[in-house]
């Protein structure tokens, strides 16, 4: 047994509102640079809806991911080590630009110094690439936001698998909802077996996965490899970069700037133990629908005193064993079985889980105007009576096995009318709770967590002690977090090896494309 | 023999090696962050794939074909049973089909990079400044198929050998062996040369890492690192 502990996260999508703050935070501090402006490490979609890079999901036309060959083995579906290398002059699974969207900002100057004119002067477009004019942006970040656009490209959704999508292109029935998406931090990533140079690796001490700025040579072929297209090409410095998952706060015990920020509080962060030796069999699991089953079988509990005890051995500190028995992630994903991670039939073992939103059709329900079955003598719909159809949340979290899913929003609706019944009506339902294997007192510790959502109870993150590994005393005076180089990243103007890397320069002086003239083409 | 040709031939080949060694040390080194193969295909697809594939195909073929046909010694040769006359002939065969390859995908490659805006507004100047010196460097090379044809008995191409074995060697003669050889040999050898020269400050330090993706291979799927 090598037990290893990582820092994982659950994303509660019952309570997502949509507001895009995590990304927007996200952008400001890690992407606000020449070359990933159009690389949002966090970004939030609106299901159903093809998402940002167009058809991730759609791993025919994309190739990311693991599959298992007929000798059980796994291998990326890019292909093997051969075929990657083979592949390095050109990528045939490589999402282009304009599969994200081509990066723009506006004429703003154009607005104060236009002359007088009979109609107001308005800010066209100008594309960040090249510095000229663009006659009309044709996608976004977010093109899809609250169901933007039409359903037939809407339909091309993969959640739709196994439905009968057509039904739901009226307004009537139609659904929706949001999934802030962000990089798993796998226990079995694509994207590190993928790079010919070795460049990207697994922290072990808090499983966050990181690209080696310095030794990345842009093969590309992470950026294939990752399924949940996490990985992005910065074309300026020609190097991939991903999501840090905010190691310089995690270490330092605090929540990543997504969780921190989110409006609706309904990201989690809290340590799991899990076993690295049974990540190959884990993944390699032969039946798809199985593996979400197979990943929880890798976690350990952090409260039996076999685990505490082998983990002190193996030099696992002991605050972190002690956020373990507090995790809030632990206790969604392990002990009440309401989270899961996203998309397991990639064979990743992701290490960033969802809650299945409840689509609730209250007020329809109130005024009449739809058949449905209550959960007791609640008011509340039961899970049958959902807008989004389980099979569409089952092809998302669980391969297309719906019962986990059903299992997980029974438990959620039982705590709902449970705690209605307690807080307005003054009695205890104990039934509602035994029919979905609950009891009262999970319930409370369910409702604190995943409704009150206190931020001591959704952060449960130990410090990183580097004392125990570095001589800090050796460190002073240098320099903190760097793209690379070291401290001469983006100081110093030219270089006799081609241009330095600079910082960022689209908001602190200008936008790059805003430097030189803006060219015309009419 | 003039001094020009003597420093050109006997002293600047040592100077190229040197800066190529010691240039890509100093690069690795000191500005590891600037190491990468600085791949356009995100920005534009294009003819990329064709034309990439042919121009690299191309190019280590010459690569190679130049590393055994000069530095293999010529005794080596003989003990084959290999004539001077079908060496050359395969040298010219060989490298007029490598070469051929090589110069069609450069010029997609060069045609996909001047035609696409966005790939346009990337390129640096040293990367037009490369990609024009390999073209240049190529079609001399082409060019002197022309010239062997003339002598088909493997008596220049023996001289050639010779240079660039008592250049490796360290004899100290070596250029006295090319005195005789067309200027368009003079030309690419200096060309060839000078790509060593730029190659330390190019994009071309790439090439390190592509022979070195080979480790790749046995290599384990996943790399964990502890703190």
């Amino acid at each position: 047994m090598k037990i290893r502990a990582q820092v994982g996260m659950v994303l509660n999508l019952d309570k997502c509102i949509g507001c895009h703050t995590c990304s927007v935070t996200c952008k400001n501090v890690w992407t606000s640079r020449d070359g990933v402006e159009y690389a949002w490490f966090n970004n939030v979609e609106t299901k159903p809806g093809i998402g940002y890079p167009k058809e991730w999901e759609n791993q025919a036309k994309w190739n990311g991911g693991w599959k298992r060959n007929t000798a059980g083995k796994l291998e990326p579906r890019q292909g093997g080590k051969l075929k990657i290398l083979a592949n390095l002059f050109a990528n045939p699974n490589l999402p282009a630009i304009d599969d994200y969207y081509e990066p723009f900002t506006y004429d703003y100057e154009h607005l104060q110094k236009a002359p007088l004119s009979q109609t107001p002067p308005t800010a066209r477009p100008v594309s960040v690439i090249t510095g000229k004019k663009m006659d009309k942006i044709q996608w976004g970040p977010n093109w899809e936001d609250d169901l933007g656009g039409e359903f037939s490209s809407r339909s091309r959704d993969q959640l739709f698998e196994g439905l009968q999508k057509e039904m739901y292109s009226t307004f009537e029935s139609t659904f929706m909802m949001y999934l802030p998406r962000l990089c798993e931090h796998c226990l079995n990533p694509t994207c590190v077996a993928s790079c010919p140079s070795g460049s990207i690796y697994k922290r072990e001490d808090d499983g966050i996965v990181l690209v080696d700025q310095d030794k990345c040579r842009g093969w590309r072929m992470c950026i294939s490899g990752c399924p949940y297209k996490k990985i992005y090409y910065n074309w300026q410095s020609g190097k991939a970069e991903k999501c840090t998952f905010c190691f310089p706060r995690i270490e330092a015990g605090q929540p990543t700037v997504c969780s921190e920020t989110c409006v609706g509080r309904i990201r989690y962060l809290g340590v799991l133990l899990y076993d690295a030796d049974l990540i190959e069999q884990a993944a390699s699991t032969p039946n798809e629908q199985d593996l979400y089953e197979e990943q929880l079988k890798v976690f350990l509990d952090p409260h039996s005193p076999a685990v505490i005890a082998e983990a002190r051995k193996q030099g696992i500190p002991e605050s972190w064993l002690e956020a373990a028995r507090k995790s809030p992630v632990y206790k969604m994903a392990c002990e009440w079985k309401v989270a899961f991670p996203l998309h397991p039939e990639y064979r990743t073992l992701p290490m960033v889980w969802y809650i299945p939103p409840l689509s609730p059709i209250q007020s329809a329900a109130e005024a009449g105007r739809m058949p449905h079955k209550t959960l007791g003598d609640s008011i509340i719909p039961d899970v049958k009576s959902l807008r989004i159809p389980v099979r569409y949340l089952a092809n998302l979290l669980t391969a297309g096995k719906e019962k986990p899913i059903v299992t997980a929003l029974d438990r959620m609706i039982a705590m709902r009318a449970y705690k209605r019944g307690e807080v307005v009506h003054g009695k205890q339902e104990v039934s509602l709770l035994q029919q979905v294997g609950l009891d009262a007192a999970t319930v409370e510790d369910m409702y604190q967590i995943m409704a009150i959502a206190n931020y001591e109870d959704r952060f449960v993150i130990p410090t990183s002690h580097k004392e125990m590994v570095e001589d800090s005393f050796n460190d002073k005076g240098s320099c903190g977090f760097t793209f690379g180089n070291g401290c001469s990243g983006g100081t110093s103007e030219g270089s006799l090896f081609g241009k330095k890397p600079q910082g960022s320069v689209i908001f602190v002086e200008m936008p790059k494309s805003r430097k030189k003239p803006v060219t015309t083409e009419e | 023999m003039s001094y020009l040709h003597q420093f050109v031939f006997g002293i600047y080949p040592y100077i190229a090696f040197a800066i190529f060694i010691l240039g890509s040390l100093a690069r690795f080194e000191r500005e590891q962050y600037t190491w990468k193969s600085d791949s356009s295909q995100v920005l534009h697809r294009g003819n990329l794939r064709l034309g990439n594939i042919l121009f690299h195909l191309g190019i280590i073929g010459l690569f190679f074909g130049h590393l055994v046909g000069l530095l293999t010694p010529v005794a080596v040769w003989d003990a084959l049973g290999v004539t001077h006359g079908f060496k050359q002939a395969f040298a010219m065969a060989a490298g007029g089909v490598m070469g051929g390859l090589c110069l069609l995908g450069l010029l997609i490659l060069l045609h996909r990079r001047l035609s696409d805006p966005r790939i346009r507004a990337v390129t640096k100047p040293g990367d037009k400044v490369l990609l024009l010196w390999i073209l240049v460097t190529l079609l001399l090379g082409l060019s002197t198929i022309f010239v062997s044809a003339q002598h088909m008995d493997g008596h220049e191409m023996v001289l050639l050998m010779a240079w660039a074995q008592h250049i490796v060697t360290f004899k100290g003669d070596a250029a006295a062996f090319i005195v005789g050889a067309h200027l368009l040999f003079k030309l690419h050898l200096f060309m060839g040369m000078t790509l060593f020269v730029i190659f330390p400050f190019t994009r071309l330090v790439h090439v390190w890492s592509g022979f070195a993706s080979v480790t790749y291979l046995g290599r384990a799927w996943q790399l964990v690192r502890p703190r």
